[in-house]
């Protein structure tokens, strides 16, 4: 509601033209890094390159695509990324479901609620979690990634909260009819939370693919990092002292920056493959999940 | 009845054990290993095995040099990154709120929150070659209007604001959609009535559009106090380096090198336990703010 002066239309051009400025800056910094890799190394170097390619050349995917190391971290981070996201989504409804309950009908639910629910307020810190996953004998294996973080409280929280908002007399016909919470669980709860769990498990997989930090103390061999972790390695110092004169060859026809910038691309792309369809999620979810009245 | 109810419940029990023995032994098992912040710890001793110092470390703690300039940091990072990620956003989420095309608006709304899903890792990557004092491409378009090369990441006075900044960047867009996903329940007869009573488009943005949102900018502000003692360890971690120690060194980041670096278990532990111990009285105080001024509760 409202009359469409020159003021307005005004207004309405400089809202345009900065929202669209801002879009860009969002934007424009994965362009340039795309736009880098795909540069031959001289241009790169020379700083010559905005946002388009300068003398256009796959040299530097093709060099990142024989790196093994590069390989065999995607490998590590599709493993950890399946086995992860599996982990998580079981345990979210399991663990969600008795506590969606209410206490009067599940008597105990209030203490396994607080029970979850500490481990968010206090955490022993770095060390005595570092040594406690020493101490259980997973260190340099796939599950020292996706065992500690098993049970990911906001999520279950999430859930509770959706599972509390299904109509109870679903449930009840289905106890009824002879079946048990199991039943209920699985033919009632889970079917009708698809689209909820779809999200959550897409945000568990991007969460999966982007952790770093556990991979670089917990795992012993770098044969063992996923692809987040050995970006972080590589990304953040230039060891030139570990390369072969092979590669500090192949490296000057394919210089470090374009190097980088295309393992960057590469590490992002799938993000930006999968995020898009993440918006419904949070007008959906996160907001009816966690803001009640 | 009592027997048959506990038999009705089992499947219920059952259903929690796996994540009750997952969250004990990676979540509650640690909180044991607190311990270790009062011994001279040696792993291959363990922890029954260590010898016992008392108060030793805490005392080590508070003569290290430099601990009340990575408090005063982290303090410092963490409460701009608090005070801007709760404005900016409210700002954007206004400016949006003006748009009428839907599909435009949605598209504004997926490129501003690309940043937020991406890792830091990536996001360093990108940082650290855009912001080089050499080829970086910020420093080639500042150079357009005359200003000298700065060093972003590699200088005291430039990287406090530059992670600062940089972390508004990533988040922004996140916080934009909850904010406009909480004005979509504004009834728009309101809009109307206020049309009707002469209100013009900056009243009605004051009168209705603000009050509607503040129920979630309360809990939002509340809910972040949690995070006055987390200044981002994975930002900071990626692109700090020994010559921004001075301005960028935070409590984390102390405690990854202390603790696994230097391989001072204990210091590093009981560190740990200080920022623990004031975190859970943030976050209680949090969580009882935002029940008590904004009606929320997490389950």
């Amino acid at each position: 509601m409202y009359a469409n002066t020159v003021g307005r239309k005004t207004f309405q051009f400089a809202n345009y033209t900065f929202l669209i400025l801002l879009s860009l800056t969002c934007l424009f910094p994965l362009i340039h890094v795309l736009a880098i890799s795909f540069s031959s190394s001289s241009a790169a170097t020379a700083g010559l390159v905005t946002f388009w390619p300068v003398d256009f050349t796959t040299k530097s995917y093709q060099y990142i695509l024989e790196e093994p190391a590069f390989i065999r971290s995607f490998g590590v981070a599709l493993q950890r990324v399946a086995l992860g996201t599996v982990l998580n989504m079981l345990l979210t409804v399991l663990v969600a479901y008795p506590l969606s309950k209410e206490a009067r009908v599940f008597r105990y639910r209030t203490v396994y609620a607080w029970y979850f629910v500490f481990t968010i307020l206090l955490s022993g810190g770095l060390i005595p979690w570092y040594m406690t996953i020493k101490a259980t004998g997973i260190m340099d294996t796939l599950w020292a990634l996706v065992l500690p973080g098993a049970v990911p409280v906001f999520n279950v929280i999430l859930m509770l909260n959706f599972f509390r908002g299904l109509p109870k007399e679903l449930e009840e016909s289905a106890f009824i009819d002879g079946s048990g919470y199991w039943g209920a669980l699985w033919r009632i709860y889970i079917p009708l939370s698809k689209a909820s769990l779809a999200t959550v498990a897409l945000f568990t997989v991007v969460g999966h693919w982007n952790a770093w930090f556990d991979g670089l103390i917990l795992m012993n061999s770098p044969d063992h990092y996923p692809l987040s972790t050995y970006l972080q390695t590589i990304l953040t110092k230039i060891n030139m002292s570990s390369l072969t004169s092979d590669q500090a060859k192949e490296l000057a026809a394919v210089s470090d920056r374009t190097a980088k910038a295309a393992q960057i691309f590469l590490g992002a792309l799938p993000i930006l493959c999968v995020y898009p369809f993440l918006q419904r999620y949070f007008v959906k979810g996160i907001v009816l999940g966690s803001v009640k009245e | 009845m009592l027997r048959l109810r506990r038999f009705r419940d089992m499947p219920l029990h059952l259903m929690l054990l796996p994540g009750v023995i997952l969250v004990f032994i990676y979540s509650y098992l640690p909180l044991a290993g607190i311990a270790i912040g009062f011994q001279k710890f040696m792993p291959s001793k363990g922890l029954f095995g260590s010898k016992w110092t008392g108060l030793d470390n805490l005392h080590y703690m508070l003569n290290m040099p430099g601990i009340g300039q990575v408090v005063w940091n982290t303090f410092y990072i963490s409460s701009l990154k608090i005070l801007f990620g709760l404005l900016v956003p409210i700002v954007i989420a206004l400016l949006l709120n003006e748009i009428a095309a839907h599909r435009i608006k949605k598209t504004f709304q997926t490129l501003i929150y690309l940043p937020h899903f991406l890792s830091w890792i990536i996001l360093g990557g990108i940082l650290v070659d855009i912001l080089s004092p050499g080829h970086g491409i910020v420093n080639q378009i500042l150079g357009l209007f005359g200003i000298k090369p700065i060093y972003f990441l590699g200088n005291n006075d430039w990287f406090p604001f530059t992670l600062v900044a940089s972390d508004i960047w990533k988040e922004f867009g996140f916080n934009t959609i909850v904010y406009l996903a909480a004005l979509t329940s504004i009834n728009p007869a309101l809009y109307e009535a206020a049309y009707i009573d002469g209100a013009g488009r900056w009243k009605q943005t004051w009168y209705v559009t603000l009050p509607g949102m503040l129920p979630i900018i309360v809990l939002l502000a509340t809910l972040s106090l949690g995070n006055v003692l987390n200044a981002g360890f994975d930002q900071v971690f990626n692109l700090y380096s020994p010559a921004v120690y001075e301005s960028g060194d935070i409590i984390d980041t102390l405690v990854y090198r202390t603790g696994l670096v230097d391989m001072q278990y204990g210091v590093a532990t009981i560190v740990g336990v200080f920022k623990s111990a004031i975190s859970l009285v943030l976050i209680s105080f949090s969580y009882w703010a935002a029940y008590r001024f904004a009606n929320y509760r997490i389950f």
